[in-house]
């Protein structure tokens, strides 16, 4: 049996991945286990978790591949400087002595800490490096159900690689194309994550959210200034207006002269009309750059099937529009899309393309992405007494009827249940649910139990057979990457007056009879659950559909604001006694907030810095 | 070290980036010179050089 660990770390979300003869065993993000969120550092807990999945030490792995290439990646560094110079001198100042010092010698480095887990781990040529790109169309395309497909990987920046097309065929993987930094569509939204005050590489998804509430008074500017956008969806930026080449930001003055107001500082500055339309902006130019770039590989590969990774994969709003042009006839698009999802994509890499192993089932490889740690019974009894919670055993029936009852008289409750997800989506394993049909339900979970901004939308969870019922789509889309209209008889249509009202106002127009999973737009992103894959879940919304004839839950990610999603028995509890949780489920486990000591309910939000 | 710069000269050689070395020289030992000047390699985070 060959065992590979592929491990993604340094920049951010670090991860590991553990695939014995070509079969995903364990995936985790180091955040999940530090609580530090996207943490970028080595991850040592995940390795350790991983391995402990099928009882290894480190020396019993065969290969170990890292997810990029340093030495690639240090010559775009210089490359970049030279091309620069004199400007960047600050930013080379800057990198240089971590380069020298530590990054540039990463095959020792790793060594070093990989020596940590076990003492009898001695060859270092077990050490293998994949490239940035290529790890993200591995993971998106060997645990993908296609023979054969075009990958298409879009993120920030790897060694010099932005944009990559790949062809996948068989156990074949061929980069056929790639678009080199400084042009990159990830660095634009990044640019723009920047410049309306939300952390570059986090708050991304921020934009993403208040696009619907803007109108897109500024995509002529930022297609005629800012990106040169060929027919064939390739592009090149004009690095007049950025910095990120060479400086310490993401924008420089010029931009903020193009759009004639300063970066947003997000202590003081409020979000209004302006950065509501920059935000639709944006998300419509990085539309139009991909449906322009997928219809183009569409027709020159002929290819029926398309594989997307890479942090730009995660905009589901740009996935549903290429749903919905049907360049393809199937779309599958890897979980963990962003960096975390390069140490498994290293790791099938290395199986497939370097050992030369064929790909023997062509369908999901994923799991569901339930690929995290879970907990037996008996441990989670013993930490929930240590950790004086009042609970009460519930026999497995009982639970879901139970859960869904109180789901239905508009309780809100911490779901933790098998194994945690991998990547940044909670799927119904460590999710906070809540009933989709009340009208106050979005406003409530984003102040009183994720403290968070009440412009945030929440995504639903529906039972994959009743998809189609309520909204116009009509594939799997277990991993909620996809967005879809509302069917149009769920909507509720605004009056004139009420569609012209000023952006977060809309939100408390009441627009289906799912209001708390609708957009503004009318739009959600989907996540169908099914029996196979997360039966639990499953039989959880069924129950839920008996008493309320509604097959759809509101399902966030179980964390508050600034806080990676639980992972623990002990994160869950806590996270339960500092939010407005009204009931936490583990397992067989049920527990009622009233029936805690309130002496431990605690002040959690604060021990987030905002994201 | 040794096995290091053999690796690094080899990744020269495949990507046949000759010109680099002159650059890497000067730069690299302008580089030592700001690490010999710094008593911490912990930098501040920018987007793009991780």
């Amino acid at each position: 049996m060959t065992k590979i660990l592929g491990i993604s770390a340094f920049y951010h979300d670090s991860a590991a991945a553990l695939i014995i003869d070509g079969k995903i065993i364990a995936a985790a993000q180091e955040e999940r286990f530090s609580r530090k969120k996207h943490d970028p550092n080595y991850p040592f807990n995940a390795i350790k978790y991983v391995l402990s999945e099928k009882n290894l030490r480190l020396n019993n792995i065969d290969h170990i591949v890292f997810f990029e290439k340093p030495f690639l990646k240090f010559e775009r560094l210089l490359e970049t400087y030279v091309a620069f110079a004199p400007r960047g001198f600050k930013s080379f100042s800057l990198s240089m002595p971590i380069w020298l010092r530590e990054k540039l010698f990463q095959k020792d480095f790793l060594f070093q800490k990989l020596k940590q887990h076990d003492k009898n781990f001695t060859n270092i040529e077990k050490i293998k490096f994949s490239e940035h790109h290529f790890s993200h169309a591995a993971s998106a395309f060997y645990p993908s159900p296609f023979k054969d497909a075009i990958v298409l990987t879009l993120d920030g920046v790897g060694e010099w690689a932005t944009t990559t097309i790949a062809i996948g065929e068989e156990n074949k993987l061929k980069i056929v194309k790639e678009i080199y930094f400084p042009h990159s569509i990830g660095l634009l939204y990044s640019a723009f994550t920047y410049y309306t005050g939300f952390k570059v590489n986090s708050g991304e998804y921020k934009v993403m959210g208040l696009a619907p509430y803007g109108k897109p008074k500024y995509k002529d500017l930022i297609l005629d200034k800012l990106v040169d956008l060929k027919q064939d969806g390739s592009f090149k930026l004009n690095m007049k207006y950025f910095d990120f080449a060479t400086g310490l930001t993401m924008t420089n003055k010029e931009f903020s002269k193009l759009f004639g107001r300063p970066v947003r500082n997000p202590r003081k500055d409020l979000i209004d009309s302006f950065h509501m339309d920059i935000a639709a902006s944006i998300q419509s130019v990085i539309e139009e750059i991909v449906l322009r770039l997928t219809e183009n590989i569409a027709k020159e590969y002929k290819k029926k099937n398309l594989c997307l990774a890479g942090g730009v994969a995660l905009n589901c709003v740009a996935n549903g529009k290429i749903l919905k042009k049907n360049f393809f006839e199937k779309i599958w698009i890897q979980p963990a899309a962003g960096d975390a999802g390069g140490s498994l994509g290293a790791a099938l890499a290395y199986w497939y393309n370097e050992l030369n192993n064929p790909r023997k089932i062509l369908k999901d490889q994923m799991a569901g992405s339930y690929l995290g740690p879970k907990f037996d019974v008996d441990f989670i009894e013993e930490k929930l007494k240590s950790l004086k919670a009042n609970y009460k055993k519930k026999l497995n029936n009982e639970i879901f009827q139970l859960t869904a009852r109180k789901l239905s008289e508009g309780k809100i409750v911490g779901w933790f249940q098998g194994r945690m997800e991998f990547g940044p989506r909670a799927l119904g394993a460590r999710s906070i649910l809540a009933d989709p049909r009340s009208e106050k339900m979005q406003k409530d979970l984003n102040i009183k139990i994720k403290f968070r901004e009440s412009f945030r939308p929440f995504a639903p969870s529906v039972l994959r057979e009743d998809l189609e019922e309520w909204f116009q789509i009509n594939c799997d889309s277990p991993y909620m990457l996809l967005v879809s209209e509302i069917k149009k008889d769920k909507q509720i249509s605004m009056s004139e007056k009420n569609y012209n009202l000023f952006g977060i106002d809309k939100l408390n127009i009441k627009r289906s009879s799912i209001p708390a999973v609708t957009h503004v737009d009318y739009t959600a992103r989907i996540q169908t659950v099914h029996k196979e894959t997360n039966p639990k879940f499953h039989r959880l919304i069924s129950e839920f559909k008996k008493i309320t004839n509604c097959p759809v839950l509101v399902n966030t990610s179980f964390n508050v604001r600034g806080e990676p999603i639980v992972c623990s028995i002990e994160d869950a509890y806590n996270c339960f006694m500092g939010t407005n949780l009204d009931i936490l489920v583990i397992e067989d486990f049920l527990l009622l907030k009233e029936d805690q000591n309130q002496n431990l309910l605690n002040d959690y939000k604060s021990k987030f810095e905002p994201d | 070290m040794i096995s290091f710069l053999k690796e690094f000269f080899e990744f020269i050689k495949y990507r046949k980036k000759y010109w680099l070395i002159p650059i890497i020289v000067v730069l690299v030992l302008f580089g030592i010179l700001i690490v010999l000047s710094q008593g911490s390699a912990v930098a501040p985070f920018i987007y793009t050089i991780f």
